[in-house]
């Protein structure tokens, strides 16, 4: 094996799956001849060729379009949005088209679609640093994966391509491991262990719909994606230096969500922190408190800790954006109130 | 023709044409005709629920579009779509049973009029948010660029769907990639209450083609064969490797926009003379004056249409209700 990072891996996915499947194309600004703005599909038109990797213009609703009716009709795209902020553009074909058609169709019609791009904060303003997930947990007929690391991501990718349902597949800008376009340095962020990691060579697919355990503890339950893992992750060393043990679970697919994982965590340690990048207000965290709430409230022995962004469009002033974006020191307060209860 | 408002009344010129074709059309024709006459009338008994866009006085474009089209070729359709279901041969069966929500309609009662769809039929979907379907058929002529199937996708849409952006977008796409798709507009002169010059800077709508380097051009649509002969040119231009056409099919909405809207916006003379061009009467006037039949076996194609509708009520009426948890089924796909 060797050391790769996010965007090395989901690349890896992708080209494994379009090897073995000639339905599998990608479409997407700057896909092709620049390889992608995060170098995500970095020489896959000289592999494929044009009639696979299409170099669309700036028409995020016309492609995801695209997208849709060519999955209607025998292919499985790969959609990139090159921000995932610009998926609003996409909105009608998104929650309209791409959700629906299979319900309209009495499942007559499948939608194999991969809607995948980059997403987080990462000092840009507000038009390049959301997280976007939640609107399409809202959205009854898609898919919502969110991998935190390479393996999960190369696993999960490939699962999502194989799937018959539109998946949003939702990466971090922070654990790409890839320079931002304009070949600036890999992004990091200091609460990332490593950003690449063993991810073995061959395919291999990661069921969507399953957490996993990333760090097992027995005093509080933290359950993070994306970048958020990571920094609970960070918290969790921490506090074991301190007597705490922290579980932390990452959900990796947020729809279909693995409430099994997550109870049978709560039942262990009754107390229970929830975390994400997105805002705060009807956002993913929101969702799992009350998913918490339906099938693990008996098991409480403190109220749910919830952890998000601000209510506020993300301010670029990188103090602002801090303050606004969950940190490290806010994860642990949150689990330290949790304990305290 | 040259303006939005000349309206041709003279019959179809048949001179030449194959008789079974011509006696196809018409028969396709009073099929959507009569299957949406007769739904006026079940929604006013309340036997039907939900709602209904009738195309009455828009069956030319439907059938004269689909008749140049192969069986295996796709389109999409919009919220005003019975007629071109009917034409790409969806059984009026299927579509009367989902008018009627049972388990055997076309989607098994789960889309309802805005969204028949049958894709053993090559009809993708009836699309019925404004213009969403425009991206749709060109990903389907993608999809058959990359399949080499040799396919055609065509896209109906009305004079409204030409200001939504998504049309810009779309057909930027398919002329810049030389697509197999096909978009037509069916300019039936409103979109609910507003005019064509209301809503377009500019009313030429097929001049827009223009803007994408694809040829663009006005029909009569309510001329089965003008219709006909400019979607087979496109076809041949599809087929052969040369990108998309844009058709601007003039045509009129004798009815209300949706179910009961009485249309009061419309002045009462335009509407009588878009009904003395009726598509259908101008073929069959065109099919009597070159003697390819006779008033008796035109009377026969009409009334084998309303049996055929008759049947579909009929079989629908003794279909299965949906139930209440039918839709679980089919939220989302199981691979």
């Amino acid at each position: 094996m060797r050391e790769i990072g996010l965007a090395a891996a989901v690349r890896e996915g992708m080209v494994q799956a379009m090897r073995a499947d000639p339905a599998v194309i990608v479409l997407g600004e700057d896909v092709g001849k620049f390889g992608g703005a995060f170098h995500v599909t970095h020489d896959m038109l000289d592999e494929f060729g044009p009639d696979r990797v299409w170099d669309t213009p700036i028409s995020e609703a016309g492609f995801t379009g695209l997208g849709i009716g060519a999955a209607l009709t025998g292919l499985r795209p790969i959609v990139e949005y090159q921000y995932l902020d610009f998926i609003y553009c996409a909105m009608d074909q998104v929650v309209n088209q791409a959700a629906k058609i299979h319900l309209m169709s009495g499942g007559r019609a499948r939608v194999p679609l991969v809607l995948r791009g980059p997403q987080g904060a990462t000092g840009r303003g507000a038009q390049h640093s959301q997280s976007i997930e939640a609107y399409f947990m809202h959205t009854p007929g898609i898919k919502v994966v969110a991998p935190s690391t390479p393996y999960d991501a190369k696993g999960l990718i490939i699962s999502a391509i194989r799937d018959d349902n539109p998946v949003l597949f939702v990466e971090h800008k922070l654990l790409y491991g890839a320079a931002s376009p304009g070949g600036g340095k890999a992004l990091s962020d200091s609460a990332i262990q490593a950003i690449g990691m063993d991810v073995p060579e061959e395919p291999y697919a990661i069921p969507l719909g399953s957490a996993d355990v990333k760090r097992p503890g027995e005093d509080v339950t933290v359950i993070a994606t994306l970048l958020m893992l990571h920094r609970a992750l960070a918290v969790a060393e921490e506090l074991e230096a301190e007597g705490v043990s922290v579980e932390v679970i990452d959900p990796r697919s947020l729809v279909p969500l693995d409430v099994d994982t997550i109870a049978a965590s709560i039942a262990k340690t009754n107390r229970v922190v929830v975390v994400s990048e997105d805002v705060s207000r009807a956002g993913v965290a929101a969702e799992l408190v009350a998913t918490i709430n339906d099938h693990c409230f008996y098991d409480l022995e403190a109220p749910v800790q919830r952890v998000a962004a601000a209510n506020t469009p993300i301010p670029f002033g990188p103090a602002s954006e801090r303050h606004v974006i969950p940190q490290v020191d806010d994860i642990r307060a949150a689990v330290l109130r949790a304990l305290s209860d | 023709m040259n303006t939005a408002t000349e309206i041709l009344r003279g019959p179809v010129d048949c001179a030449g044409r194959d008789p079974e074709l011509l006696r196809r059309m018409f028969r396709k024709m009073l099929e959507a005709r009569e299957f949406e006459e007769q739904l006026y009338y079940l929604f006013l008994t309340t036997a039907m629920p939900g709602t209904m866009h009738q195309a009455v006085g828009q069956e030319a474009v439907a059938v004269g579009v689909v008749s140049a089209l192969k069986p295996d070729d796709t389109i999409t359709s919009t919220h005003r779509g019975h007629a071109h279901c009917v034409a790409k041969d969806v059984p009026l069966n299927d579509m009367m049973a989902e008018m009627f929500a049972k388990r055997e309609g076309s989607c098994r009662g789960m889309g309802g009029s805005m969204h028949l769809t049958d894709f053993d039929k090559g009809m993708l979907g009836a699309f019925a948010i404004v213009g969403s379907g425009i991206p749709i058929a060109t990903g389907a002529a993608l999809s058959a660029r990359v399949r080499g199937s040799g396919q055609v996708a065509v896209s109906f849409f009305g004079d409204g769907a030409v200001n939504e952006g998504i049309f810009h977008e779309a057909l930027n796409m398919a002329s810049l990639w030389n697509l197999p798709a096909i978009y037509i507009i069916e300019n039936n002169q409103y979109a609910l209450s507003m005019t064509v010059a209301e809503s377009s800077a500019l009313p030429d709508l097929a001049a827009r083609a223009g803007a994408y380097n694809m040829p663009g051009l006005r029909v009569d649509g309510n001329d089965v064969l003008a219709v006909y002969q400019a979607t087979s040119e496109a076809v041949e231009r599809a087929r052969d490797g040369q990108g998309p056409t844009l058709i601007e099919a003039l045509t009129y909405r004798i009815r209300g926009h949706a179910r009961f809207e009485a249309a009061g916006y419309r002045p009462a003379e335009e509407v009588e003379a878009w009904k003395a061009a009726d598509p259908i009467e101008r073929l069959a006037a065109g099919m009597l004056a070159q003697g390819i039949a006779t008033e008796d076996e035109l009377n026969q194609i009409r009334a084998q249409a309303e049996a055929a509708v008759e049947d579909a009520i009929a079989y629908a009426e003794s279909c299965t209700d949906v139930g209440a948890e039918d839709y679980l089924a089919y939220i989302t796909a199981e691979n």
